[in-house]
């Protein structure tokens, strides 16, 4: 999203928050992190927390975590447990929107109120240093002669990395199912597998290659991001190689069902606030997170593209019908 | 000698008082957590992550390494006094060490594993400081193929070191293994033997399986047996130190355990708990009193403890020279050192040297710290056990739920923390161990990624998992563990040792 859109919404989130007439600060916050401690939703959570406590726009924020199944257990709880309650959110991502529906979950994010995203990450594609291929083109021009010969390093099936590569299979005209994708349970191990050339081509967030790519043991060969990244100034997009993919593996925050407009509006209000201030901003920067803020019916739009993208990139590597 | 300069530069940051102040805040509270099973160290650093954000960087990582070896110096308490292991790593320690908790012996038992922690974890943070670049090198170096080998070693050694008979370790084996298979498979993200149910999609939890089968199965057998309970705990018989003898016993599992779990520790897929087992396996093979392994050989604590402290070590060493995260909790200390804005990799040693060593200073200090703070603690540790039965039982039973519910807030885990319980009271009734089935639910899930790995990085060609000289040598010492003793008997004429029933 461009800068001057961006803008424009946050202004628009100012001034609809200076003309709100509800009280600036909201009670007792309970943010639920469907992850277990230390993952990206759980470190969303713990910031948000930290931030809302800080800038005094929430009394009291708490952290809970619930684990499990990509974060369809917390969903579930949340829309089962919280309806009507204003005080409760839930950190989420589009890992849980591959996730609803790989593992048909029953609740899904139709049955929450978006509120805001957060921040977000780009997928890149590292090959070791020594590895053959140099460029995007290079990859596109092996997997076009034998799929099955390239074989890429991810996290779990069915997640962001994986849906990054069938997308990528699909934009250049090979069989998705084809894809010889081999996951790994946590980023250090595929790290690993990448680093000891044990794989072709290793995929993940970019933030994991960053260390390894400017310490010269990995080589970059393209980010998911419609334009070039700050942080990766020289590595191109796909798009630049001539690969129409573009991802965003983006965290977002939702309340409970069945909430009134007027509490959905403070919400909005108070997530704005917590956006725009510097203490947030600060924190992206240590943790160097993207600010990909969004919200309101853009947000909703945004959701629905990426749920019916999903669907069917999912049914295209054969891992949902 | 940049490196001893590097380090004793660390030794001053971390013995500055208001650092120690941290130290001790963080293995007391490390302690304390570990006690509890299911809340372990990741979760505790999780909790403070916003409260140290305002601190000093070197004061929190400071914090943060007591917290993760507390944590671990906790689990092993546990196990030994109470048979509840709060750690996957810490479930060996608890085999030998309640059986030798029970027999009045708690003392030394504690006094081995605080003794060969410190031992251990001094040996490997000294190896972490000089070799963590060679060892990462050849850590990195394991493919798929080779960690398959590796778990095949693990299952040739461990499958005998437990029980008596192969029938019955094999049943409680497979038992483990059929459960490891629940949930969404990694490779093609299926749901298997879920049932439906979305919690048991993530699998079954280990610390949740060996905290039922050793706690709540054994409380239930207790009840169970109600007056007819022929076995009295001792809470202390003798001194509550290490005598001649104990010392003797230790210093050489120690050694090897440690030799067991530094580079294991090191492997991005190695992890803590498989060098505690292949340490008990070994040290059940070379002990020379085998009859004891099962009724408290103080060999079985000593080696799996220092392995497990040597591992945790271990770990650090891809995630300071990479950056790679190889355990729930060093997930959180990258968070942790994320938070200041550092980023542990290859540049980490090179931009924040006086960190890095005062991080890794930081860990003697935790190490000897809880020598110090445990040693005079552990007479009235041992005390809990003189604690009336229908107290201590219902304490254990509480605090395993509490511990468990903690961890994960859902009911279907306490639904699965009672029937492993009752599962694990039939086990007992009849004769059947139990350790082999939380050794089959660690490996097991294992073992099959790492070899559908190999097999689809090679395109379905098996030749691929015989090709590494690693992996051979592996399978080498495996068919070692399988026919040594076969050929031992063919050459002496006489029948290799044997270890009696565990539990």
């Amino acid at each position: 999203m461009n800068h001057m859109l961006r803008g424009a919404l946050l202004a628009a989130a100012f001034t609809a928050a200076s003309l709100g007439t509800a009280s600036a600060q909201v009670g007792d916050l309970k943010i639920i992190a469907p992850a277990a401690p230390g993952g990206g939703w759980d470190q969303t959570a713990r910031a948000m927390q930290q931030v809302l406590q800080s800038e005094k726009l929430a009394a009291n924020a708490q952290v809970m975590n619930v684990p499990g199944a990509g974060g369809t257990i917390g969903l579930a709880q949340f829309v089962n447990g919280s309806k009507g309650d204003p005080n409760v959110l839930l950190v989420g991502g589009y890992v849980m929107v591959g996730a609803i529906i790989t593992n048909k979950s029953p609740v899904n994010l139709s049955m929450v109120t978006p509120i805001a995203r957060l921040t977000g990450e780009y997928e890149a594609i590292a090959v070791p240093a020594n590895s053959p291929l140099k460029s995007m083109a290079d990859l596109v021009a092996a997997l076009k002669a034998d799929p099955q010969k390239v074989s890429w390093a991810g996290g779990s099936a069915g997640g962001t990395d994986h849906i990054t590569a069938g997308l990528i299979a699909k934009a250049i005209g090979v069989d998705p199912t084809k894809v010889n994708y081999i996951a790994f349970s946590g980023g250090g191990e595929s790290l690993a597998s990448i680093l000891g050339g044990k794989v072709t081509v290793g995929i993940s967030s970019l933030s994991e290659f960053d260390a390894q790519a400017k310490a010269g043991k990995l080589r970059l060969l393209g980010v998911s991001s419609a334009e070039r990244l700050p942080e990766a100034k020289d590595v191109p997009t796909f798009k630049e190689s001539g690969v129409d993919v573009e991802i965003q593996n983006w965290r977002s925050v939702s309340a409970a069902p069945g909430i009134t407009e007027e509490q959905k509006k403070q919400l909005t209000e108070t997530i704005g606030k917590m956006v725009q201030s510097k203490a947030w901003k600060d924190l992206l920067a240590q943790k160097g997170w993207v600010d990909t803020y969004l919200s309101g019916p853009a947000f909703a739009e945004q959701l629905a593209k990426d749920v019916t993208a999903t669907q069917s990139v999912l049914k295209d590597i054969g891992l949902a019908n | 000698m940049d490196t001893f300069a590097a380090l004793s530069q660390g030794l001053m940051v971390a013995l500055q008082p208001i650092n120690l102040l941290f130290a001790f805040v963080g293995v007391m509270l490390g302690t304390a957590v570990g006690v509890l099973p299911g809340i372990g160290p990741a979760l505790t650093v999780a909790l403070l992550l916003p409260i140290t954000f305002k601190l000093d960087p070197a004061g929190s990582l400071i914090m943060f390494a007591g917290i993760y070896y507390g944590g671990m110096y906790g689990g092993s308490t546990a196990s030994i006094l109470l048979n509840t292991p709060g750690e996957s790593s810490s479930i060996v320690t608890a085999l030998e060490g309640n059986k030798m908790a029970r027999a009045g012996r708690g003392g030394p038992a504690l006094a081995t594993a605080a003794i060969g922690s410190f031992v251990a974890g001094t040996i490997a943070t000294i190896g972490l400081a000089l070799v963590a670049p060679t060892v990462v090198d050849i850590a990195i170096s394991f493919g798929p193929e080779d960690y398959f080998a590796l778990m095949v070693l693990a299952f040739t050694t461990v499958s005998a070191a437990f029980g008596s008979s192969v029938t019955r370790g094999l049943t409680s084996l497979f038992i483990g293994l059929s459960l490891g298979l629940i949930g969404i498979d990694l490779q093609s993200g299926q749901a298997r033997l879920s049932f439906g149910i979305p919690d048991l999609l993530d699998g079954v939890e280990v610390t949740t399986l060996a905290v039922a089968l050793f706690a709540i199965g054994e409380t239930l057998s207790v009840v169970a047996a109600g007056s007819r309970a022929d076995e009295i705990i001792e809470p202390v018989k003798g001194s509550v130190f290490m005598n001649r003898e104990d010392w003797k016993r230790s210093w050489k599992p120690w050694l090897r355990g440690t030799v067991l779990g530094f580079p294991i520790g090191a492997m991005p897929a190695g992890g803590a708990e498989i060098p505690t087992f292949l340490s008990y396996a070994l040290e059940k093979r070379l002990c020379r009193k085998p009859d004891e392994f099962g009724n408290g050989a103080i060999e079985g604590v000593a080696g799996p403890e220092a392995a497990n402290n040597a591992a945790a070590a271990g770990v650090l060493v891809p995630l300071l020279t990479l950056g790679l995260p190889t355990s729930a909790t060093a997930a959180i200390m990258l968070a942790g050192f994320q938070q200041y804005g550092l980023n542990p990799g290859p540049l980490l040693f090179v931009s924040n040297p006086d960190l890095v060593w005062g991080l890794i200073a930081s860990l003697f200090i935790a190490n000897g710290m809880l020598l110090i703070l445990n040693l005079p603690l552990v007479g009235l540790w041992v005390r809990l056990l003189a604690i009336p039965r229908p107290w201590l039982y219902g304490g254990i039973l509480v605090f395993a739920t509490l511990g468990t519910l903690g961890a994960n807030p859902s009911l279907v885990e306490l639904g699965m923390l009672l029937i492993f319980g009752l599962l694990g009271y039939v086990l007992r009734r009849y004769d059947y161990p139990i350790a082999p089935v939380v050794v089959g639910l660690i490996l097991g899930p294992l073992a099959e990624q790492q070899l559908r790995r190999a097999l689809a990085i090679s395109v379905g060609d098996p030749t691929v998992l015989f090709q590494s000289p690693i992996a051979l040598a592996l399978y080498a010492l495996s068919a070692l563990a399988l026919f040594g003793p076969l050929l031992f008997f063919l050459i002496t004429g006489r029948k290799a040792p044997v270890g009696g029933d565990e539990d």
